[in-house]
């Protein structure tokens, strides 16, 4: 069973986030890194550079498939998890913790609250499995 | 619903992720295919490979019958046993299929792949209309195949003495019937291993034995891996009815001299008109991951595209097979609107665990 944690906010697309002031952290879901089988490498963004929400922010690469993650709110990306460049299995060991992908800087930190909560997007996975 | 092996449900109980797979469900992995990949490399895992298909041909005039079947040279086979790789063709040289066949004389053995099942056999039938031969499925058979370094003395392990003996006295590429069961020192992963043909009532058993012996169980994903290291073809994704042998980097599977097998006259044609393309390696050690369809280019120009590509877990970089009409020492391939550069190389990748194309 993947764990939806609650403290966290997700994107039908599979991503979550964790709001801590104006800074979101971004990463992806255990049901998505299940789904994806083992992440072998991720392609972060830039620092510094800054994307409206929906826009292709990064890619991970499984052994099955190469994958977009789009950015969950406006914003401006201030620090990527380097560790992934060489510990890409990172997203599948510990998704919600060491395996983070980046942090942006949010416009508007009050859009994380539209972003769906740990039982709408369990829904929404569950509906995919389905 | 797919059709199902006599394993379905110790992959089910292991926690597999079943797939589909030509109309099959198989395991693709039990957990992490990468870890099935290491784990076949340095120890000995076991597939499930009961979804492809075993064809008995009988006759009196079976081996001028797969002598017109098949680009390779059943004639070549001296060992009782012995295995041939062999692509099988159309009249325009195009790949059918290809496969493996065992010289066990009367009836000679062969394994298809499962998802040209019934185009196989329909040729193979049409083939062999003139022939006194007759082609006969064996879907009463499960094929377990136990790879890596330590495949065969832990087949052992949990085998009869008489089994036993059968694999001390095989050679690589050879199989011999023992007890009902056909085991072979074949397969599809570039290691040491047994392909073992077995009674269908014996697979649960069996299976069950060899996993309590510390094999691994491994799914679909990392036999891919694996073959593509080893730089094995996949049919439908490496060739197909399209492309030749020639330019599926099989040209030592083809024995034209003094022979008229279907496809024979379009291989001739081809070999002398020159120019087709070619199945090459590509190796790509910057981070990232070469798949199938990504266009390959040469000196900036376009000259093919990825027939199969995958992270290499043994060579911790990506590799691929790629149909090209040229090569240079100016290779790249085009990953997301990105030009990327890789270094053209023959496969195979690895062998017994280690690498050995050289740039």
């Amino acid at each position: 069973m993947s764990e939806y944690p609650t403290n966290l906010r997700y994107v039908a697309t599979h991503e979550w986030v964790k709001l801590e002031e104006d800074i979101v952290l971004v990463g992806i879901s255990d049901h998505a890194q299940d789904a994806l089988g083992d992440v072998v490498y991720v392609e972060l963004p830039e620092i510094d550079t800054s994307y409206q929400a929906g826009d292709e922010i990064a890619v991970v690469e499984s052994v099955k498939a190469a994958s977009d993650i789009y950015a969950p709110v406006a914003g401006t990306v201030i620090e990527v998890n380097s560790e992934l460049e060489d510990a890409p299995e990172l997203v599948n060991e510990s998704p919600y913790a060491q395996g983070w992908f980046f942090k942006m800087k949010a416009d508007d930190p009050a859009a994380v609250e539209g972003l769906l909560g740990a039982d709408d997007y369990q829904k929404v996975c569950e509906t995919e499995d389905s | 619903m797919g059709n199902k092996t006599l394993l379905f449900e110790n992959h089910r109980a292991l926690g597999a992720k079943m797939v589909d797979f030509s109309g099959w469900d198989m395991p693709i992995h039990y957990g992490s295919q990468i870890e099935e990949h290491h784990g076949v490399r340095q120890g000995v895992g076991v597939f499930d490979v009961s979804h492809m298909t075993v064809v008995e041909i009988h006759g009196h005039h079976v081996v001028d019958f797969l002598d017109r079947l098949l680009a390779n040279d059943i004639r070549r086979l001296k060992l009782p046993g012995q295995a041939m790789y062999s692509a099988m063709l159309n009249e325009q040289g195009g790949v059918i299929d290809d496969l493996i066949v065992y010289s066990t004389g009367d009836p000679y053995l062969a394994v298809v792949n499962c998802g040209t099942r019934d185009k196989d056999l329909a040729w193979m039938r049409q083939v062999a209309a003139p022939f006194d031969v007759k082609i006969i499925q064996r879907s009463d058979f499960a094929i377990l195949a136990v790879q890596g370094p330590e495949a065969l003395a832990r087949s052992k392990q949990v085998m009869s003495s008489e089994k036993c003996a059968v694999i001390d006295g095989l050679k690589v590429f050879q199989g011999a019937w023992v007890d009902g069961w056909f085991i072979a020192r074949t397969g599809y992963t570039g290691e040491r291993g047994l392909e073992i043909i077995l009674p269908g009532s014996d697979a649960v058993s069996f299976w069950e034995l060899l996993l309590a012996a510390g094999v691994k169980p491994i799914g679909l994903g990392a036999r891919d891996t694996l073959r593509l290291e080893a730089g094995m073809n996949l049919y439908g994704s490496d060739m197909d009815e399209s492309v030749s042998p020639l330019e599926s980097n099989m040209a030592g599977t083809i024995h034209l001299e003094g022979r008229e097998f279907i496809g024979a006259e379009a291989i001739r044609q081809q070999q002398a008109v020159a120019g087709y393309h070619e199945l090459v390696g590509l190796v790509m050690t910057a981070r990232g991951v070469l798949r199938a369809h990504y266009p390959v280019f040469s000196e900036g120009r376009k000259v093919g595209e990825i027939t199969s590509g995958a992270f290499s877990p043994t060579l911790q970089h990506a590799i691929a097979l790629a149909r090209v009409s040229e090569t240079s020492d100016d290779m790249s391939v085009e990953i997301r609107g990105k030009m990327q550069p890789v270094d053209c190389v023959e496969p195979p990748f690895v062998r017994n665990g280690s690498r050995v194309y050289k740039n």
